[in-house]
């Protein structure tokens, strides 16, 4: 176990270090021009001139080996450069947003497992009875519905129908200080609306396992035996039934990711994911390379997590075979 | 079909008991959310804006033409946009030249860190915008400046290179401190995100896509303002705002006709519509063997139906335009109206030589009345200006192909390639009309897209450039825009109006006549210092 996380560890470092280039080569093959993004509107009146003494004070007249290799030792250093877009260094960036992103994707992570798997094993124990169609139809039509949508629906009926929840952002517009219980009562509809949108996968994955679990021959002969019932369920079908809900775990993170995207922006939430947007539009170089290190690593950690659990809940699958 | 199903989605037994949970655990952390920032609390105010400054320095740009809140320039412009002092304790004097300006400073002013406001931090702000290593891309519009100096604590003296009329509109260009911002880089330092001034407001928190929060300044030099707390939620979509305004969550905001309609019958709120010198065109590009034909562009000027598009485009909040100038402005030049003409615009192509073909679209020369016509992609407004003027041309026999893009696809083809351009900063003629059609400019940047050249505008623009007398300066762009009827470089379409809608709980609320982009400073909360509750 201990060798399989050593092993991943040491792979990491080349899968981020072309991850980065990548993301440099992309960006400098996109069409747009970092120098009209730093401009933004003021660029449609700027000079040519004004215009070139950006562009050498911005460094992205280099080229694209340069910029990459400046930044990559400038990194590993600890300097994490300039965001152009935000006109902040990007350790700032990262450091004002992260926590709120973090905050959100986990709560709503807790809420699809919780709820997707227990609603997943009530349904699997007897599947086409009511709970069964009921949620498995909810999820269906939830899997096709966008986040963004979701996230809409919910401020119509929570913040406009019965004005139980605010509608957005960190905390009430009119308040500056960050309280707890303002940061949690307007993290609710956010993580539950991101959380729900995520909850399908586990659930019918949870729910057709269980429910493939109750039909196999070790599960029939423990209730041949006489065991409970409930011995049954937790103690033989959850446990085969569990297994490809871990590999889903780790394999949903980049989803979540992309998730909490959208909720952001509809929530006005001031997480990461609208500086990635931003990021990548205005080929803001420094700040584009810190995050998709962050995102990557997010999604190998993931990766990891899920290979790891899949070895404790089932030990013939072993480390790394 | 879907709504029925994501109904029955959320009667699902799980969904329910969720909602159910999530209410509970709401109403017990605190009191509903929407309540505590709105209608209750009279000296706070909370409105939704659409998009946020990239930076709060003035040094990178922030509040260049004023209404910073934070800040305050030499001059500020009220309501009329007339200039009047501000940090200066008059207008400035002018040299007979027209090169020199001097502004006495006011005393007694400080930063709102309690330090005095000197003539060393205007030399300061101006000198450090001008220096090239400031990543500011508006440098250019202080382009005539050539030296900056104090004299003493409270006498600063500008130096200009040519005698440039609008000089004294670009000093109310907000002014930071030295004490501050000059340790730091200016380009990365966090005077971008935690500026200090002497302005009525204080920042109180930026959270950057989120909000943006003020208080007020107690020791404002104007008198501390009535409305204490001041926030700026930023909220880019239009939907989302207009569902938070009616949620009690914003004061006010700004939205789309559409979206403001929603909100004419209620009785607490009231739409503001802000008159504007936000204008859309056509660029009709001298290098195109179609669009750089005098009659063409004559003939599109006719053809066009100016009245249709602020009827049906924007819903009636505008106006027609025919040229960078507001039919409503002192500069406007009086008799130059065009009226949707489509007779005369075929008579002006017949005269000229385009017959029609067989498709009904003119020739000439072997050469089609057809060109493509270029739109920001995802810009809807621009999208409808372009499929109906296309559609207006249609029928005086000129083929329009709209094509929508990104500003990269398009700039490489602006040369000889039709865009529907937008634009427009009120205070002074001079900036529009300037970068829009000086020959010289052709093609710097998105300055003179159409790459317009015309010797009488020329000179015109030079001579309304220079002369410090009013009179004078008004003939010019009368000149320029008598031009504009005989040569049209550009169709212009519309002037467009800002619409806002806020709760009707403050007396002292006006509009000012608003540039193009959609500032922090616009919006009838350009001067909520000055806002008072309702009795």
């Amino acid at each position: 176990m201990a060798r399989m996380a050593g092993r991943r560890t040491l792979f990491a470092g080349p899968v981020l270090l072309v991850v980065t280039f990548g993301v440099f080569a992309v960006a400098a093959a996109s069409p747009f021009d970092p120098v009209k993004a730093y401009a933004g509107t003021a660029g449609l009146t700027a000079s040519q001139d004004n215009l070139d003494q950006l562009r050498a004070n911005l460094g992205v007249d280099q080229p694209l080996v340069t910029r990459w290799w400046d930044w990559l030792t400038a990194a590993l250093t600890g300097d994490l450069g300039d965001s152009s877009t935000l006109r902040q260094p990007v350790a700032d960036v990262i450091g004002d947003r992260l926590g709120w992103s973090v905050l959100l994707a986990a709560t709503a992570f807790l809420v699809a497992i919780v709820l997707g798997t227990g609603l997943g094993v009530l349904a699997g124990r007897r599947p086409g009875g009511w709970l069964d169609r009921c949620v498995s139809s909810a999820a269906y039509t939830l899997e096709a519905a966008p986040a963004f949508w979701l996230g809409l629906l919910a401020i119509w009926f929570f913040a406009l129908k019965l004005d139980v929840l605010p509608a957005g952002g960190l905390t009430d517009t009119a308040s500056d200080t960050v309280t707890f219980g303002q940061v949690a009562n307007h993290l609710v509809l956010p993580a539950a609306v991101l959380g729900i949108s995520q909850l399908p996968w586990f659930y019918l994955y949870v729910r057709q396992g269980v429910a493939d679990a109750l039909e196999e021959d070790p599960v029939r002969g423990a209730r041949a035996r006489g065991l409970s019932e409930r011995t049954v369920l937790l103690g033989h079908a959850l446990r085969s039934g569990m297994l490809p809900m871990l590999t889903l775990v780790g394999s949903r993170v980049p989803e979540l990711i992309t998730g909490a995207l959208l909720v952001e922006t509809v929530f006005s939430w001031p997480g990461i994911a609208a500086a990635t947007v931003q990021a990548a539009t205005s080929v803001d170089f420094p700040l584009l390379a810190a995050l998709t290190v962050l995102a990557t690593a997010a999604v190998l950690l993931g990766n990891l997590l899920s290979d790891l659990l899949y070895g404790i809940a089932d030990p013939r699958v072993g480390f790394d075979g | 079909m879907a709504a029925r199903s994501i109904h029955g989605a959320m009667r699902g037994a799980g969904a329910a008991a969720l909602a159910g949970a999530l209410a509970l655990t709401a109403s017990a952390c605190s009191n509903p959310g929407g309540e505590s920032g709105g209608t209750a609390v009279k000296d706070t105010a909370v409105v939704g804006i659409a998009y946020e400054p990239e930076t709060l320095s003035p040094l990178l740009g922030y509040g260049k033409d004023g209404n910073s809140k934070i800040f305050d320039g030499l001059l500020t412009q009220d309501a009329d946009m007339k200039l009047k002092p501000a940090l200066a304790v008059a207008l400035p004097e002018v040299s007979a030249d027209r090169l020199t300006y001097t502004f006495k400073l006011r005393k007694g002013v400080t930063f709102s860190d309690g330090k005095p406001f000197t003539a060393k931090d205007v030399v300061f702000t101006y000198s450090t915008i001008l220096d090239p290593k400031t990543n500011n891309p508006s440098k250019g519009e202080l382009d005539a400046v050539k030296e900056v100096r104090a004299e003493g604590d409270d006498t600063v003296v500008f130096t200009l290179k040519y005698p440039y009329a609008p000089f004294a509109q670009r000093t109310v260009l907000p002014i930071v401190p030295e004490h501050i911002a000059g340790k730091q880089d200016v380009n990365t330092g966090d005077f971008a995100t935690a500026p200090v001034g002497t302005g009525p407001y204080k920042l109180v928190k930026w959270s950057k896509s989120e909000k943006i929060a003020f208080e007020a300044n107690p020791s404002y030099w104007g008198g501390a303002p009535k409305v204490k707390k001041f926030t700026m939620a930023v909220i880019k979509d239009d939907d989302v705002r207009a569902t938070r305004l009616r949620s009690g969550d914003l004061d006010g905001a700004i939205l789309p006709p559409n979206l403001a309609q929603g909100f004419e019958k209620d009785k607490h709120k009231k739409t503001w519509t802000a008159k504007t010198y936000d204008y859309r065109n056509v660029t009709l590009p001298t290098g195109n063997k179609v669009t750089g034909d005098t009659a063409v562009r004559r003939a599109l000027d006719l053809a066009v139906d100016r009245e249709a598009m602020v009827d049906k485009i924007l819903d009636g909040a505008g106006k027609p335009a025919y040229g960078p100038v507001p039919t409503g402005s002192p500069w406007f030049a009086k008799g130059t109206e065009r009226p949707h003409d489509l007779a005369g615009a075929k008579k002006i192509l017949d005269e000229a030589g385009w017959k029609p073909g067989a498709d009904g679209i003119r020739e000439k020369d072997g050469v089609r009345a057809a060109f493509p016509l270029w739109y920001l992609s995802g810009d809807k407004l621009r999208q409808d200006h372009a499929l109906a003027y296309a559609s207006d041309a249609k029928k005086a026999g000129i083929e329009i192909t709209t094509k929508s893009g990104t500003w990269e696809v398009i700039e490489p083809r602006m040369k000889d390639e039709a865009v529907l351009a937008g634009g427009g900063s009120p205070g002074d003629p001079d900036f529009d009309q300037y970068t829009l059609l000086k020959s010289s400019l052709a093609g710097d940047g998105f300055n003179n897209m159409a790459w317009y050249t015309d010797p009488a505008v020329d000179k015109a623009l030079d001579d309304g450039r220079r002369s410090g007398d009013t009179a004078v300066r008004k003939a010019a762009y009368d000149t320029v825009q008598r031009e504009l009827v005989k040569n049209p470089g550009y169709t212009f379409l519309t002037h467009i109006d800002h619409l806002y809608v806020v709760n009707d709980r403050w007396d002292g609320l006006s509009t000012q006549t608003e540039p193009h982009d959609h500032g922090l400073a616009s919006g009838p909360w350009w001067n909520v210092e000055t806002w008072a509750p309702k009795k």
